[in-house]
């Protein structure tokens, strides 16, 4: 039997690809079930895999862990990512709080109506150069240090990392205001483990698709 | 200068009644600054003392803490409610991620449309019973013990004493078929923290009456 991580969803970012980045970023390696059909999913809920019928799924350390943040907490926890203590944690938390707000709107924005989709794209560019871009920026401004907090990589810097990436794909410009974030960015991709999974052919997901999205909507049966 | 948390909301339960209970669980006195005005949020905002621009926030330990979560987090385990060890928390995060969804979806009500109302509140029945007091009633018949992880007082307890409680004000015989929770829910009462904050008089906020909604909206800046 396996020891290594298993990751059940769709093939697709979604709400797992945090998931992966926080993996990679801490050279776990894992292997992945992808949702294809309904069928596998109602036989996962049959089984009683999906403590409330819904995926992340995450089969780790004997457990079958579900909630996405339950899963990033343990694997940030696990493997030295979250701090040296209770305040680092705070901030931890609260960054990633932060991001995980916008990284919702980019997660949500395939699934959004034709005709809402040009509002949803200014509003997430509004949000990420208004609210949350600058709150890094300060920060990493102020102590001069490579990371967010406590002068070592922690789970806050790795979403960092992938939420920018992701707004850089809906928005290309978005770091023209931002000068740590741009050096940020290069020192994280330049991390060997970053690296490595910024590379063809590694877990790392690419952007949603029409495919994608009617894969998830016929698998979650949602109207 | 007090050495208590200060809580910045507004006058009603939302998205700070959670840290509330939290606090109340752990026997921490705390004061409250309500928001009473568009205004009010604009000048806190302004002030730079909302790291994203949103309440909640908690002044706590010589930090001005926003993000529901982070806050709730820092709580737990400050005041030894997050467990012993990185599985216990693991359980503890999974629990508590659950009853914040099925929270969501009761402070969403008083927003829908009244003709929307009743086949939402519909889902909210339906997701309670099927979806999530299910997992609970097993947890405690599986393990036989009064609380949700390691045998002792924990946040998952509180933050569901305090969902059971909010999902009877929705519909008063929603526990009927689960006898556990039940009991969990009158065990968990009598923990006497949380008795003292379930009396009237306590810092617990009453249901969001119809009447204060304008207001809430207003200061939010919801409806636009």
């Amino acid at each position: 039997m396996s020891e290594k991580p298993r990751l059940i969803y769709f093939n697709g970012r979604g709400r797992m690809e945090s998931v992966r980045w926080l993996l990679a970023a801490a050279r776990v390696e894992f292997e992945e079930i992808f949702l294809d059909t309904r069928e596998q999913y109602v036989k996962l809920i049959k089984d009683g895999s999906l403590m409330f019928q819904q995926v992340p799924l995450v089969e780790i350390d004997g457990m079958k862990m579900v909630q996405t943040r339950a899963i990033l907490s343990y694997i940030a926890g696990k493997y030295n990512l979250y701090g040296k203590d209770l305040k680092e944690r705070a901030f931890i938390d609260m960054y990633v709080e932060g991001i995980t707000d916008l990284m919702h709107m980019i997660l949500m924005f395939p699934f959004s109506p034709p005709e809402a989709k040009e509002k949803n794209l200014a509003l997430i560019t509004e949000r990420a150069t208004h609210r949350y871009f600058p709150v890094f920026e300060k920060a990493l401004k102020q102590h001069g240090q490579d990371f967010l907090v406590g002068n070592q990589v922690s789970w806050a810097d790795i979403q960092l990392m992938e939420v920018i990436l992701a707004v850089e794909e809906k928005t290309p410009a978005v770091l023209l205001a931002f000068p740590q974030l741009q050096a940020f960015k290069t020192r994280m991709s330049n991390m060997p483990a970053i690296k490595k999974f910024l590379q063809p052919g590694s877990p790392r997901k690419p952007p949603p698709d029409d495919h994608y999205v009617s894969t998830v909507l016929k698998v979650l049966a949602e109207e | 200068m007090s050495g208590k948390p200060k809580l910045h909301y507004f006058n009603g339960r939302g998205r700070m009644e959670s840290i509330r209970w939290l606090l109340a669980a752990a026997g921490v006195e705390f004061d409250e600054c309500f928001l009473e005005t568009r205004d009010d949020l604009l000048k806190l905002q302004k002030s730079g003392a909302l790291l994203f621009q949103q309440v909640p926030m908690v002044e706590i330990d010589g930090m001005k803490m926003v993000q529901t979560r982070a806050i709730g987090n820092y709580i737990a385990a400050k005041y030894n409610l997050y467990g012993k060890d990185l599985k216990e928390r693991a359980l503890i995060d999974m629990y508590v991620e659950a009853i914040i969804d099925l929270d969501e979806l009761l402070m969403m009500y008083a927003l829908q449309p009244a003709d929307k109302k009743e086949q939402y509140l519909a889902n909210i029945v339906d997701k309670a019973t099927n979806r999530y007091f299910p997992v609970y009633e097993k947890v405690l018949k599986d393990q036989g013990q009064d609380f949700l992880v390691g045998n002792q007082l924990s946040r998952a307890d509180v933050q569901l004493l305090e969902a059971l409680l909010m999902a009877e004000e929705y519909k008063s015989d929603i526990l009927a078929k689960f006898p556990l929770l039940q009991s969990f829910k009158a065990r968990i009462s009598n923990v006497p923290t949380i008795k003292k904050f379930l009396q009237p008089g306590s810092q617990r906020k009453p249901p969001l009456q119809e009447k204060d909604l304008p207001k809430v909206m207003k200061i939010f800046n919801l409806g636009q």
